[in-house]
């Protein structure tokens, strides 16, 4: 399983390297996102300060939908997702090296966006631990997540739409806890008992979309 | 020996529309048999089904000995199954895409080097990405992974298609080869032709069935001297 998931996740980061899709068009998305945010809340720096975390989370989540849409728009073109099922990989594999190629992007445009919010929103990067424990778990949900909805999905013509429209209502617990770890750790909000049942939130979700990506992905890949 | 593929009443649904209508069908170990019919008669159905990429909801479907209407999984590390599409990634160079499927199959890498200077792929083809080749050099990249996989069951639907004259000796070539190594071979095609050629027995089929006259089923015929029934 593990080795058919390096498999996956070396192919689709290879393609992703070539296309440059992540890095011409999900990256300035990405950082469009936060200056439009910075617009429409100028007049009042301090809003934007104080919201820095979940304009973050949220432009996080808009590229996580983006990139899960690549990943599979790829399997689509040309009967590749025929060619992934015949290969005979295992399909736990495929999902733990789709998910972990979307990953791999995620923690990418995070780094970008974390410097976009430093630049642009003032936000002062306090308690590191914090702020990278939320990314790492945030980012293994919401691609384990995204991957899930994104096989189901990808048979369907209605694949663009229909995607935001199960994940986005999905990932609701995603962004709120990483929203409110992240104020914790950047001193804007939160406080009570601190990031550590944030951080719990975000770890059963992750560890509930792995587990069942790994358990039903053979099934949904079969149905796409 | 088992038979190779064994349908009885096998049952392939498209929506509700019976693409394969209760189809009874063998083919035995080493045979290279050629489907013809008009379009819409379940030819690339029934090679879909072959491959378990197609499910079938009713009857018997095994090959290769495994029952592919109960687990369509087992079978497709054993089978090839050229399609329409060619199933390659147009970001990725010939040689990496023949890389992939090889690694995923658990194949040598020595099989990749092999099947990309059986079909011409070799010289300054093996590193262009594949989203700029012609429809007929992808073609060629879609067969050379069929031939680095060495399956035991070839499913070829129109092989022929889109290949120019040495493309289609190379496949022709190709099909020999894995024919003489043991290898079954399932092809539909309306070159008949070419496809004749390559035939040790021939079947039509029409409406989702399979019509074949066991009665006058020949045997084996020597390699390029195929045997005609139907």
């Amino acid at each position: 399983m593990w080795r058919d998931a390096l498999l996956v996740a070396g192919k689709d980061l290879r393609i992703e390297r070539r296309s440059r899709v992540t890095t011409n068009q999900v990256a300035p998305f990405a950082v469009v996102v936060l200056v439009l945010f910075a617009f429409a809340l100028d007049p009042d720096r301090g809003v934007l300060t104080r919201a820095a975390a979940g304009l973050f989370w949220v432009a996080v989540l808009f590229c996580a939908v983006l990139a899960v849409q690549r990943s599979f728009t790829v399997e689509a073109a040309d009967g590749a997702r025929d060619g992934l099922r015949l290969s005979g990989i295992d399909p736990a594999g495929v999902f733990l090296g789709k998910a972990g190629a979307v990953a791999v992007q995620l923690v990418a445009l995070e780094a970008l966006l974390t410097a976009g919010v430093v630049l642009l929103y003032g936000a002062d990067l306090k308690g590191g631990a914090v702020l990278l424990a939320t990314c790492v778990t945030a980012t293994v949900g919401l691609a384990a997540a995204g991957t899930v909805y994104g096989v189901l999905s990808a048979g369907l013509r209605v694949r663009e739409t229909l995607l935001p429209l199960l994940l986005l209502p999905v990932a609701a617990p995603v962004l709120l806890s990483a929203t409110r770890a992240w104020e914790v750790a950047l001193g804007t909000g939160g406080g009570g008992d601190g990031a550590a049942p944030w951080l719990r939130l975000l770890v059963v979700f992750a560890v509930v979309y792995v587990a069942f990506g790994v358990v039903a992905f053979g099934a949904l890949l079969e149905e796409a | 020996m088992a038979p190779a593929i064994r349908f009885r009443s096998a049952v392939v649904l498209l929506g509700r529309f019976p693409a394969l209508a209760g189809v009874d069908f063998d083919v035995e170990a080493g045979e290279a048999v050629l489907v013809q019919g008009p379009n819409g008669a379940g030819k690339t159905t029934l090679l879909r089904a072959c491959a378990g990429l197609a499910p079938v909801v009713a009857g018997e479907a095994l090959v290769l000995g495994h029952d592919v209407r109960r687990d369509r999984r087992a079978v497709r590390r054993r089978v090839a199954h050229l399609g329409h599409a060619t199933r390659l990634y147009d970001d990725l160079t010939v040689a990496e895409n023949v890389r992939f499927a090889v690694r995923a199959a658990r194949g040598g890498a020595d099989r990749v080097a092999a099947a990309l200077e059986g079909l011409g792929l070799d010289g300054r083809l093996r590193d262009i990405s594949v989203g700029r080749l012609s429809a007929g050099q992808r073609r060629r990249t879609a067969l050379a992974i069929c031939m680095a996989l060495d399956p035991e069951l070839w499913l070829l639907d129109e092989p022929h298609a889109g290949l120019d004259a040495q493309g289609r000796d190379l496949l022709d070539a190709a099909v020999r080869a894995a024919l003489g190594r043991g290898a079954t071979v399932l092809l539909a095609s309306h070159e008949a032709e070419r496809a004749r050629a390559l035939a040790t027995r021939v079947v039509t089929m029409a409406g989702g069935q399979v019509h074949e006259h066991p009665d006058r089923r020949a045997p084996a015929a020597p390699r390029g001297e195929p045997a005609h029934v139907a």
